[in-house]
């Protein structure tokens, strides 16, 4: 078995419905595995970008990016070098709160993470978070001690540093 | 601009795509489009008898001429049928366009309409999506007649394939103002078809090296109606020609440089050649598990160029040294134009003189079998009684791959078969289809008992539309290649694979109103083909075969192609 590494793909897709299920199928059909996925509009109205995080050694990667450009609705498929370029997830926490001594703590780490508290209740508190995904794992760590809740995530978003930016062919 | 309804809008665009004759069904949810179709006089539509019939009709069609076949299916259970025939085209990249109807998109006061699990109502759109090289559900009748150009530029172009447009009734029935565009532009969609100057150069360096070149030429061959330009570059270099299953009829085999095709039942000419080649150019073809045999054991000693114009092809399952991604025609065009600046036609090798010594032994070693009525010896004959441009289906099973075989093909698109997906009762329709599209070629489906048992209901069809096709039935009253693999790999233990000696397809075929002949010898086969030749009706030639007969060479699976087996 050659290496398997994590690679995160982006892709510029059109904007409209039936295309994240059109993808997804060809992850599932083909037996590639999607480890985190995030789909949003771009710059572009008619256009959207799926950032798609999936581990396989180098042949199998090669083969997902050029199925994924076999597909129709699929206009631009980009390998990001991991080495250069910027990934953020967001993450909304909910954690028990029951006392101060606890409630402090847990302000205390989220300030040393940069996580905002969003919502409060006697009970709990809500933060979100963005960052790395190894950040955002580190962070749900440190809360787990007092009592994660509730965990949503948005799936991983990246784009390439510098002045390029993955434009489609016309 | 006219306003039309999307009905017509819809025969309208067929007329603009040159669409004259289209297979299928009718059903509640076409009853519009049928409706129009009574006042078109330019476009046939041939009535299947079931929808998988229609859809394989559209493929042979599609197959025997290089365009379009069409084919039509009602909502629900109507496209459900059809899947089987997409699946089938997309897997031997066959450009079939299936329409089909829908429920409402909407529906003001009844839940006939989407998402409301209504009548007939089945999501077509997903479940074809794997299958097709692109579908589409229209959601307007506006958007008629630029899905249509869409999905037939897509099917048509690059590497073909099918596609299907989901027509919900109101959008058929509703009206609209049309525009039909002369072509369209797909943002996510431009198949690349020159080939790339430095690879095409490195391959022909790389040709002009080789002492052993070889070709190995796919179902790519004749979807690219490439032939004339391979045939031209084998003879320039005296390059012996392989051709996988798919790529059965894009070279002659009566070319001393045909090797046949090589595989799990290639030639063991093919077989055996391929592995002495120092440099294979392989055009068209996506080494499939079912032609290389184990990866390792395949062409150990060749480097490897690879046209396709597929890119995901490209070192999918073979690691290649010059990957050209293009359509053949060209790209070989090309390689020969630059040869031929640099060399004379070769005439004799000493690879080449190799090779025409292992043929002639080859040929000296062939084995028909020893009773007097064996498949290879029929097809052999069979042969004989047709003319070149003959169009052969074949079933799936071991009719098939004595076929390819034994039955030499001459011209490319006379061999019209279900390699990719291997679908049992593809031939009979497919044939139907491959009449209509060349009505004055003979064509001859090979079929055994079981496979024709699958899709024999479009006897009708052949019979009231007048498509006369010659069907020959191999008949052993089995399952008869699962049951050669029961004898050659689970002990001769028969499971699931005894049909019995029923139905007498002699009776079938007159109880169609089609001609119905058993022939027990070669000379009463023969007989009954000729006469099938000369009137011109529909007829079923039921052979018995004994059904102890294995289908040699094979290449067990699990095994590199060294290990193909000539015979026990």
């Amino acid at each position: 078995m050659a290496q398997e590494h994590t690679h995160i793909i982006s892709t510029i897709v059109e904007n409209k419905p039936g295309v994240l299920y059109t993808v997804s199928n060809l992850f599932r059909r083909r037996s590639f595995n999607i480890d985190n996925i995030s789909v949003g509009p771009t710059e572009d109205a008619e256009s959207a970008r799926m950032t798609i995080m999936v581990k396989g050694d180098d042949r199998t990667i090669e083969q997902v990016v050029k199925q994924l450009n076999k597909l129709i609705d699929v206009l631009k498929v980009t390998r990001l070098d991991p080495e250069n370029i910027v990934t953020r997830e967001l993450a909304l926490i909910k954690v028990n709160a029951l006392n101060t001594k606890a409630r402090s703590d847990i302000i205390n780490y989220a300030d040393i993470f940069r996580a905002r508290v969003v919502d409060v209740s006697p009970e709990s508190l809500m933060m979100e978070i963005t960052g790395t995904p190894d950040k955002i794992d580190a962070f749900i760590g440190l809360m787990k001690p007092f009592g994660v809740k509730e965990v949503a995530r948005t799936g991983i978003t990246a784009l390439s540093r510098g002045a390029k930016s993955i434009k489609v062919d016309e | 601009m006219a306003k039309m309804t999307g009905a017509q809008a819809l025969i309208e665009s067929l007329k603009r795509e040159k669409v004259d004759v289209m297979f299928g069904i009718s059903g509640g949810a076409l009853l519009p489009i049928h409706d129009v179709l009574c006042d078109c006089n330019e476009i046939r539509h041939i009535l299947a008898r079931h929808e998988q019939g229609a859809a394989h009709m559209a493929d042979g069609y599609a197959r025997a001429l290089g365009r379009a076949g069409v084919c039509m299916a009602t909502s629900g259970p109507g496209a459900t049928n059809i899947v089987t025939g997409l699946a089938n085209a997309y897997l031997d990249s066959s450009p079939v366009v299936a329409l089909t109807g829908q429920v409402n998109t909407y529906s003001e006061n009844t839940a006939y309409m989407i998402g409301r699990d209504a009548f007939q109502e089945a999501d077509i759109i997903g479940i074809t999506t794997p299958i097709t090289k692109y579908n589409c559900q229209v959601k307007s009748p506006a958007e008629i007649p630029t899905a249509v150009k869409t999905t037939f530029h897509i099917a048509t172009t690059g590497r073909p394939g099918p596609a299907l447009i989901d027509f919900p009734k109101d959008t058929q029935t509703k009206k609209a103002e049309m525009v039909f565009p002369d072509n369209v532009q797909i943002r996510g969609y431009k198949p690349n078809t020159e080939p790339h100057p430095i690879q095409v150069k490195r391959a022909v360096k790389m040709l002009l090296k080789a002492e052993r070149p070889m070709i190995l030429a796919g179902g790519g061959v004749i979807l690219s109606n490439a032939s004339p330009e391979l045939l031209q570059l084998a003879e320039l270099l005296m390059m012996p020609v392989a051709t996988t299953f798919m790529g059965k009829s894009c070279f002659p085999e009566n070319h001393p440089l045909s090797m046949g095709n090589i595989g799990m039942h290639g030639t063991m000419l093919a077989n055996k050649m391929i592995l002495e080649a120092d440099v294979l150019l392989a055009v068209g073809t996506r080494f499939q598990d079912r032609s290389t045999g184990t990866l390792d054991g395949f062409c150990p000693n060749a480097k490897i160029i690879h046209i396709d114009i597929d890119a995901a092809e490209i070192g999918k399952n073979v690691p290649v040294e010059v990957p050209i991604v293009a359509d053949a025609k060209p790209t070989l065009r090309l390689i020969h134009q630059q040869l031929v600046h640099k060399i004379k036609k070769r005439e004799s090798t000493v690879w080449s003189k190799k090779v025409k010594e292992a043929k002639e032994t080859f040929l000296s070693e062939m084995d028909f079998g020893k009773a007097e009525v064996t498949s290879p010896k029929l097809l052999k004959e069979l042969r004989k009684l047709l003319p070149n441009k003959a169009v052969i289906a074949t079933e799936v099973g071991q009719n098939q791959m004595w076929a390819a075989l034994h039955f030499q093909t001459i011209k490319p698109r006379t061999w019209i078969s279900s390699g990719g997906l291997g679908t049992m009762g593809f031939g009979f329709p497919a044939s139907i289809g491959a009449k209509v599209a060349c009505p004055s070629c003979p064509v001859v489906d090979i079929a055994g008992d079981g496979s024709f048992r699958m899709t024999e209901q479009e006897l009708g069809t052949s019979v009231t539309e007048d498509i006369p096709v010659i069907v020959v039935i191999l008949n052993n009253s089995m399952l008869g290649m699962v049951a050669q693999w029961q004898r050659l790999f689970y002990k001769s233990r028969y499971a699931a694979v005894k049909l019995g000696s029923v139905p007498d397809f002699v009776k079938l075929a007159q109880a169609y109103g089609a001609e119905g002949v058993r022939a027990a010898s070669l000379s009463e086969f023969s007989d009954a083909t000729k006469k099938a030749l000369k009137t011109e009706v529909t007829t079923v030639i039921d052979v018995p075969i004994s059904p102890e007969d294995d289908v040699f060479p094979m290449l067990p699976p699990g095994k590199g192609l060294k290990d193909t087996v000539a015979g026990l």
